[in-house]
């Protein structure tokens, strides 16, 4: 089945993407609006995420309970979400009722009525939002390695502090939301069952006439530090660490997702078979890739109990340091596998589908296509890995830990 | 016809179901056995066992497991439940032969000593992490509070000490008696050839020994009925569950409590959603209905900041009053049915989804059910059936954990009114 991918960019910057998946009945959207939480001012932290709550809470003629249930109606499953560079909003349902999903989306993104009454709600539930990490070790030590790792405000959580949230009055969010949301870089992106022809013309009809506005300039600080321990009585130690990596688009980067799948992969792969199997020292263990343009890192992460943690640490730094030595044939075909079997099981999903679209125009743009990513996974091999691996070794780590005790870095 | 089944001589169960346009396929190992089969002195075995299935066989060590397995791609995992174990995998259609090799091969596992204690610390790292996550932990007691005494309360986890305690011998007894060929089902879907499927699992499996199977202590419960404050200072948010008995996975009324389940407590649009998260009082609100076989539950919860505990607790208990009284309206039906339908329908557009659904619906009914088929049971959900499902099960008669830094909680008068 060969692939049907659509694509247009309106004269204000909006662009449109499209995949056609015939055997489906579903169809997912997908829009990234740029507006994440790197736009955030210092002293409004948080900003970005009470302005996801309150969008939908009333746009165009609807109130936000007439909105809430003419999406549901529709049977529409839906999340706002705020990561750095975005606002995204996505939402999937059945084909035949997207059409009438997206005119709600327009009004959600250019008529929202952003309502002074709601305020305080929104506001309640971001502070909850941020206190119940506290209850969430595993994510709260993430969240702390990124805000350590990259430069202000690349590695800031969307979360925002207390400070920024309380400091917030509908005034502010309007004024942030008109600011922010505009077509020039907002990505619309469709997979499911759908027609090209129809959609592009309703997305014309509900869009093109949206003023595009300025681009905002982006500041970056320095790294703010390398090492951080955070005490908490927990039963388990947690541990977080990053290192450079190398960005999307760049050559390296396939050899860079093969480098971190051989660490990570699979339940074969190294650091799992290392630290969990073949000792024992914990349930959970991982590294992901993560990227921004410019960027790049290898974040990785353990759990274990207190007494074991110093061990794991060791174990974890040893493997990380030990991949540049050298990398077996056998590994790169077990992760040729797993990569060749993500890609093609991803076409069974309209909502991948629908969030690989807009991601692959963000960073590169344009969309790839299976044969393309199909023949760089084919063509990784050890020797393209280590030497990936030799441009960025695993060193000048970032160390955050969660725990009663602090640990001993060797590096 | 999409679907296919045969049954081995030994009793061991194959199904399928066929859809061209797939991509992949899923293939899974559904064992009818869970924590609620446990006796006290081996709790936790059932998920201690499914852990050792991927340590090897005389065939494989257990790096050869995780390593056959990536050679393939395979997406695969395990999960272990209160009556099921389950393992699956999501391959390409051309190593469905390798998957059904590895998956037939490690379900004769040799629980050799030095894996089973070298895994045993694995466990015990499991149950700390759940302990660390307070939502868990209260998910946990709460289900064993409302369950007390019925088998349907044994910890899927067990404890350190039970684990410390398990001996080798002790699970090969329990492998012994409980992965007898006729509790156990082969299930594939996806892009596959029916014919080749069956001739793989009947030269790997045709040789799996029989037994007796069945399952002790299948009866149904209301609850204890209690209401316990679990204090622990080290969390930050208070959680709180309310449990309310609903009907088994037998009865076709399991698609009425789903549906009012949903309309109670989806995380958007619902009864609880406008009542607490919209609002801000909570930062999560949740309604969701479980089956068992012979009884069921619908699991209420919330979490929030622990001075708003008190307050949320009692909007709870009138939303869940007055829709015992009430009933939900026809607008919240129809809308409950519109997700509904839309989430049928997008999973089962994957092979996972389609595996696991026919999977349980052979598990527990001997039945095979189409996703149109399951559309039409939502869509045949009315305001009526809704009314003879409270009249049957009142929502408003619930067990109540809360898990938080809060050291008392008050239970108001009854139905939830001040």
């Amino acid at each position: 089945m060969p692939q049907e991918v659509f694509h247009h960019t309106f004269p204000n910057g909006l662009t449109l993407l499209a995949e056609r998946m015939e055997h489906v009945r579903s169809a997912a959207l997908n829009v990234m609006v740029p507006a994440g939480c790197v736009y955030d001012p210092p002293e409004h932290a948080g900003i970005a995420s009470v302005l996801s709550d309150l969008i939908t809470r009333g746009a165009g003629e609807r109130d936000s309970r007439a909105l809430s249930l003419a999406l549901d109606n529709l049977g529409l499953d839906r999340d706002e979400s705020v990561g750095s560079m975005h606002m995204r909003f996505w939402g999937a349902t059945l084909a035949r009722n997207l059409p009438a999903a997206l005119e709600i989306y327009a009004d959600i993104l250019r008529r929202p009525h952003l309502p002074e009454e709601e305020m305080e709600a929104v506001q309640a539930l971001a502070l909850q939002d941020l206190q119940s990490l506290e209850d969430e070790p595993r994510q709260k030590v993430l969240i702390e390695l990124r805000k350590l790792h990259y430069p202000s405000p690349l590695g800031h959580d969307r979360r925002g502090t207390p400070e920024g949230i309380e400091s917030l009055s509908a005034k502010l969010v309007r004024a942030h939301y008109r600011r922010l949301f505009q077509p020039r870089g907002t990505i619309l992106s469709v997979a499911g069952n759908i027609d090209w022809k129809p959609l592009r013309e309703q997305v014309e009809r509900l869009f093109a006439d949206w003023e595009p506005g300025q681009e905002l300039p982006l500041r970056l600080g320095t790294q703010p530090g390398k090492r951080s321990h955070i005490e908490k009585e927990t039963t388990q130690t947690q541990i977080a660490l990053a290192y450079a990596s190398v960005p999307i688009g760049q050559p390296d980067y396939y050899a860079a997702m093969g480098a971190v799948n051989v660490l990570s992969g699979g339940m074969s792969a190294r650091l799992f078979t290392e630290v969990r199997e073949k000792r024992g020292l914990c349930y959970a263990v991982f590294a992901n890739y993560q990227t921004f343009k410019d960027r790049a890192s290898i974040l990785c992460y353990a759990g274990t109990t207190n007494e074991r943690a110093q061990e794991t640490l060791d174990v974890t730094l040893a493997e990380l340091k030990r991949l540049q030595e050298g990398v077996e044939q056998e590994e790169v075909e077990r992760v040729q596998a797993g990569l060749k079997s993500s890609l093609i099981m991803q076409e069974e999903s309209t909502s991948s589908r629908a969030g690989s679209l807009a991601s692959d125009w963000y960073y590169l743009g344009r969309v790839r296509s299976f044969d393309e990513i199909q023949s760089a996974i084919n063509a990784l091999s050890p020797e393209s890995i280590v030497a990936y691996l030799h441009r960025y070794p695993a060193r000048d780590f970032t160390i955050v830990t969660l725990g009663p005790k602090p640990l001993e870095i060797r590096e | 016809m999409p679907f296919h089944s045969h049954r081995l001589a030994n009793g061991l169960q194959i199904i399928g179901e066929d859809s061209p346009a797939a991509r992949s396929a899923a293939l899974g190992f559904f064992v009818r056995t869970g924590s609620r089969d446990e006796s006290a002195d081996v709790s936790g075995v059932t998920h201690f066992l499914e852990h050792m299935v991927f340590k090897g066989t005389p065939r494989r060590t257990a790096l050869d497991v995780n390593r056959d397995f990536d050679r393939i791609g395979a997406h695969y995992n395990a999960f272990t439940s209160e009556e099921n174990t389950v393992f699956y995998a999501a391959i390409l259609p051309e190593y469905i032969p390798q998957a059904v090799d590895i998956l037939a091969d490690i379900l004769r596992p040799s629980l050799r000593g030095d894996d089973f204690d070298m895994e045993k610390n694995v466990i015990i790292e499991e149950i700390g992490m759940y302990e660390d996550q307070p939502m868990w932990s209260a998910y946990d007691h709460a289900k064993r509070t409302y369950f007390a005494d019925h088998p349907l309360g044994n910890s899927i986890l067990g404890t350190p000490e039970s684990i410390r305690a398990l001996t080798r011998d002790q699970m090969q007894t329990y492998f012994e008696r409980r992965y007898v060929a006729p509790n156990i089902t082969a299930v594939i879907a996806g892009n596959f050839d029916w014919q080749r499927f069956v001739a793989l699992v009947e030269e790997r499996c045709g040789v799996w020994s029989t037994g007796p199977v069945g399952r002790q202590g299948v009866r149904d419960t209301r609850g204890s009925g209690k209401f316990a404050v679990l204090t622990k200072n080290k969390v930050v948010q208070e959680h709180v569950f309310l449990l309310s008995p609903g009907p088994p996975v037998e009865s076709p009324a399991r698609y009425t409590a789903d549906t009012l389940a949903l309309a109670i407590g989806d995380d958007s649009g619902s009864r609880l959603y406008w009542a607490l998260v919209d609002p801000g009082l909570a930062d999560s609100a949740d309604c969701s209905f479980h089956d068992y076989e012979g009884t069921g539950s619908f699991y209420t919860s919330f979490s929030c900041q622990p001075e708003q505990t008190q307050e949320d607790l009692e909007i709870v208990r009138q939303v869940l009053h007055e829709v015992q009284q009430k009933g939900i309206t026809e607008e919240e039906l129809q809308q409950a049915k519109s997700k509904i339908g839309s989430r049928v329908v997008r999973a089962s557009e994957r092979p996972m989804g389609r595996m696991q659904a026919i999977g349980m619906a052979w598990t527990y009914l001997h039945q095979y059910r189409t996703v149109d088929d399951d559309l039409k049971a939502f869509d045949a959900v009315t305001l009526k059936s809704i009314r003879e499902l409270l009249d049957r099960y009142p929502l408003d008669q619930s067990t109540t954990l809360a898990l938080g830094p809060l050291e008392k909680l008050i239970l108001a008068s009854s139905n939830g009114k001040k």
